[in-house]
C-alpha cells in the first residue's frame, strides 16, 4: 500500500525538520531573562493541552469525546495522590479504563 | 581505569537522563504495542514497524493512522501528523540556545527532543540540559519501537487496544509528568492556562492545534520576567 509508504516518508522529513527549526534558527546564545521565564514554564502548558487532548480528543477531526478515558484520568490522579510511580499509575488507569468498557 | 574516570562517566548528564528514561520504557512499550497492534492491519506490518523506526513519534503516528484508517487520504494524514507535532517547534526554540555545535551537530541533537524528554531536561529556572534531554530519549524510543513490533505480532491475539484501556495511557503518562512539573514557581498557572486553551480550542480546531496553541499559556511567564 503504498499510500501509507508517503505518509510515512513524509512524516519522517517533517518531524525531523519540525525538530531541527528551533535549533536552527536560535544559535546559542543565552536566552534574556524574559525569554527564560517563559521557556521555563513551556512544559508544564504543553503537559496539560497534551493531557485534555488525549483524555478527550475525538479519534477523527475536531470535538470532544466523553469516554472510558474520563475514568482513567480519574484512577491515575488517585495513584497520583498515592504517590505510586509512574508505572503504577499508567497500569491503574488502563485497567481503569479497560473496566469501565467492560461494563458499558 | 582509574576510580576517578568511573565516577565521572557515572555523573555523567547523558547516563542521568538514561535513568530517568527508564522508568518510562515499560509505558512506550505498551504504547508501541497498541500502535502495533492499529497500524498493522491499516497500513501492513512492515510498514508499521517502519514507521515507529522513522517517524518515532507516538501522537502523530496515531494521528495519522486513524486518519488513513478512516479512509481519510494521504494528504490529510500526514496534516494531521505535522500538526501534532508542531508543538516541538515550540520545544525546539526552547532547547536550542543549549545544544552545541555546528549548525549539523545541533540539528542533530535536535531529533532527541520527545515530551517526557523535553520535561526531564527543563530546569526550573528556564533553561535545558542536553546530557539529560538525550539520555532520557534513548530508553523511551528504543522501547517504542519493540513495543511496535510486538503489537504488530501479537495483534490477532490481543484484539481491539482500547479495550485493554491502553489508549488511556498517554492520559496517565501525561498526567504524571505534569503532577511533577506543577511543583515548579508558575507552573500551576500555565497548566491551568494550558489546559483550558487546549479546552476551548478542541471541537474546533484541527486535531493538533488545541496542543501547540497551549504553549501560549507560558507567556505568564512574562509577568514575573
Amino acid at each position: 500500500m503504498s499510500e501509507a509508504w508517503l505518509v510515512i516518508a513524509a512524516l519522517a522529513v517533517a518531524t525531523i525538520a519540525l525538530k531541527a527549526a528551533g535549533p536552527a534558527m536560535v544559535g546559542n546564545r543565552e536566552p534574556s531573562p524574559r525569554v527564560l521565564a517563559v521557556t521555563g514554564l513551556l512544559a508544564p502548558a504543553l503537559l496539560a493541552g497534551l493531557v485534555v487532548y488525549e483524555t478527550l480528543g475525538a479519534a477523527d477531526g475536531p470535538g470532544i469525546e466523553l469516554d472510558a478515558r474520563l475514568g482513567g484520568l480519574a484512577a491515575a490522579v488517585g495513584a497520583l495522590v498515592l504517590r505510586l510511580p509512574m508505572l503504577a499509575v499508567v497500569a491503574v488507569a488502563a485497567v481503569a479504563t479497560a473496566v469501565l468498557r467492560l461494563l458499558s | 581505569m582509574t576510580v576517578t574516570t568511573v565516577q565521572v562517566r557515572a555523573r555523567s548528564p547523558i547516563a542521568d537522563g538514561v535513568r530517568a528514561g527508564l522508568p518510562l520504557a515499560l509505558p512506550n512499550i505498551a504504547l508501541g504495542i497498541s500502535f502495533g497492534v492499529l497500524a498493522a492491519p491499516v497500513m501492513g506490518a512492515g510498514a508499521a514497524i517502519a514507521m515507529s523506526v522513522v517517524v518515532c513519534s507516538g501522537g502523530a503516528q496515531f494521528a495519522a493512522v486513524s486518519v488513513l484508517a478512516a479512509g481519510g487520504g494521504a494528504l490529510p494524514a500526514i496534516a494531521a501528523g505535522m500538526l501534532v507535532n508542531a508543538r516541538w517547534v515550540a520545544m525546539g526554540f526552547a532547547v536550542g540556545p543549549y545544544l552545541p555545535g555546528s549548525l549539523r551537530a545541533r540539528v542533530l541533537q535536535a531529533q532527541a527532543i520527545v515530551d517526557a524528554s523535553f520535561v526531564i531536561a527543563s530546569r526550573d529556572d528556564g533553561s535545558f540540559d542536553r546530557g539529560l534531554l538525550i539520555g532520557a530519549t534513548l530508553p523511551q524510543v528504543s522501547s517504542w519501537m519493540a513495543g511496535t513490533v510486538v503489537g504488530v505480532l501479537a495483534g490477532p491475539v490481543l484484539g481491539d487496544p482500547d479495550a485493554l484501556g491502553l489508549d488511556a495511557i498517554f492520559v496517565a503518562f501525561y498526567l504524571a509528568l505534569l503532577w511533577e512539573e506543577v511543583r515548579r514557581r508558575g507552573a500551576y498557572a500555565a497548566a491551568l492556562g494550558g489546559g483550558a486553551i487546549a479546552l476551548v480550542l478542541l471541537p474546533v480546531a484541527p486535531v493538533g492545534i488545541p496542543v501547540v496553541a497551549a504553549a501560549a499559556a507560558a507567556l505568564i511567564g512574562l509577568r514575573r520576567a
